[in-house]
């Protein structure tokens, strides 16, 4: 039962082309900006917009780890989506960090000064450099060049999103859960990628139970 | 004693600038009657006006209320004002529950026109309704033995929901220096642009104390304790590294997370300019002298 329902599913996914997700992805920094000049971030509307750009960078970074998983142990393959996700992610990371840069800090010494000085800042950035290599080579051109390198590199990811789990508690102030949740999830993700594979019994077996 | 202190801000829409450049020679006048640390710095009052009241009432941080900045707005309106007192008690002549209203009674109400720099690097002009801090010491009677003053928000989780998580040890808790506390700048603030204060910004009743980064103004004040001891302040004890007992607007102290050296004024859109922090807040004339000797980085 549960796998008819999977493959309908994966049926599905198959069928919703990638172009939406670019086009979706593209769409949401250009509500942001439009919310933003008509009122709707409210009377700061940068720091709105740097923040709402740095957590869902985030929630689609954990998305994009989330494939794997998800197809392991469900079976539910959005593996054609990924690409796509991964390279939303990082349009919002690098949005961010202009946004940070050039809306809310302006000031280029001080630019400079806080990329050196502020831990939070300089972790995050570790995240974003991380990331940068990652967008460039995705594509099937890079696939096909760096072969099995490929994958290890594109496995820095888990870095880059752990990182980016730390920079969000290192700039809250006080005690907040949300940040801590975040992190916990990208920890736990990790934890299930080190999971031993040899558990790859069969589905229709484990469905008896 | 009202009127001790003279706005150096203004509306610029109500006063034309000629009528307040008048004034302005005025002051020079006064100088000379001794009234120097009264008089407003020479600079800034032109290129300052008070931000929106939408603004002022929509974004804040008052963490009984929330986390977000939008959180106090949303959800401040639980909270029940009436009847509030202030308990003042310790070295002072007159210890007891003081009802709002009798305070008031004994009070005249002034219009401050204050910078407001918020630790977090954003600023406002607020046009504050209050009396001198002083004035209400003066109806409790300050013992001499006393030398720092505590104050206490009111702790009331039904009606302040952030409360109810341990994003702080609560009650909020802050403190000043008597000094600072008799300072004529240091306001007992109960309305903002001549209306009542507005719930999400510490109806009824929060001090004001201008030079000070913003979390140092407590908000729905219920007791004031006089004491000869430095009263233990709520960010203070929550992350000490960051957050220290003056918290004196400095623009050459950085947080340890961002820098200080200058402000985003809230309420400019998208693209509002960064402007210069000034030291002590631009009160440095009247306040400096407060401090002299001191280390200010050390004593953060």
């Amino acid at each position: 039962m549960g796998d008819v329902i999977v493959n309908r599913l994966n049926a599905l996914v198959r069928k919703l082309p990638s172009w939406l997700f670019y086009l979706i992805g593209a769409a949401y920094p250009v509500w942001l900006l439009f919310a933003g000049f008509t009122g709707g971030l409210g009377v700061d509307p940068v720091k709105a917009m740097e923040h709402a750009l740095g957590k869902v960078g985030l929630q689609v970074l954990i998305a994009v780890l989330l494939v794997t998983p998800l197809r392991r142990f469900t079976k539910l393959n959005l593996l054609s989506w990924r690409r796509a996700l991964g390279v939303i992610a990082f349009f919002y990371i690098l949005l961010h960090f202009l946004v940070w840069m050039v809306l809310d800090v302006q000031i280029l010494s001080q630019v400079k000064a806080d990329l050196i000085k502020r831990p939070y800042i300089i972790v995050g950035m570790i995240s974003l450099v991380i990331l940068l290599p990652l967008a460039v080579t995705s594509n099937n051109l890079s696939i096909r060049k760096l072969g099995s390198r490929w994958r290890k590199l594109h496995k820095m990811t888990y870095l880059a999103v752990a990182l980016g789990g730390v920079h969000y508690i290192m700039q809250s102030k006080g005690f907040e859960y949300e940040p801590y949740i975040y992190l916990a999830v990208v920890i736990g993700l990790i934890a299930l990628r080190k999971l031993p594979k040899k558990r790859a019994a069969p589905p229709v077996k484990r469905q008896a139970a | 004693m009202a009127h001790r202190w003279t706005n150096d801000l203004t509306h610029d829409d109500v006063t034309p600038k000629s009528a307040y450049l008048n004034r302005r020679q005025v002051m020079a006048g006064m100088a000379g009657l001794g009234l120097a640390a009264l008089a407003p710095k020479a600079r800034a009052a032109a290129d300052l006006t008070p931000t929106d009241f939408d603004v002022i009432t929509q974004y804040n941080n008052f963490y009984e209320f929330g986390t977000g900045k939008d959180d106090p707005a949303k959800h401040a309106h639980r909270l029940t004002t009436k009847p509030w007192s202030i308990k003042i008690d310790g070295m002072v002549d007159r210890p007891g529950d003081y009802a709002l209203e009798d305070i008031l009674s004994q009070m005249t109400i002034e219009e401050r026109i204050y910078r407001f720099r918020c630790v977090e690097a954003w600023s406002m002009v607020v046009p504050w309704n209050g009396f001198e801090l002083k004035d209400l010491l003066d109806l409790a009677g300050v013992q001499s033995s006393a030398k720092y003053v505590a104050f206490e928000t009111l702790y009331r989780p039904k009606e302040m929901i952030g409360q109810n998580s341990p994003f702080l040890d609560w009650p909020y808790v802050e403190g000043l220096r008597l000094d600072e506390a008799n300072h004529p700048l240091t306001l007992m603030a109960t309305g903002i642009y001549g209306k009542d204060m507005p719930k999400q910004n510490g109806a009824p009743i929060r001090l004001v104390v201008p030079w000070k980064y913003g979390f140092k103004s407590i908000k729905s004040i219920v007791r004031i304790t006089l004491t000869d001891k430095e009263p233990p302040t709520s960010w203070n004890k929550s992350i000490p590294g960051e957050y220290g007992f003056y918290s004196n607007v400095n623009p050459e102290v950085d947080h340890p997370r961002w820098s200080q050296a200058s402000e985003r004024p809230i309420g400019g859109g998208f693209f509002a300019k960064r402007i210069p922090t000034l030291m002590f807040n631009g009160y440095e004339q009247e306040v400096a002298s407060l401090y002299e000797g001191m280390d200010l980085r050390k004593n953060y």
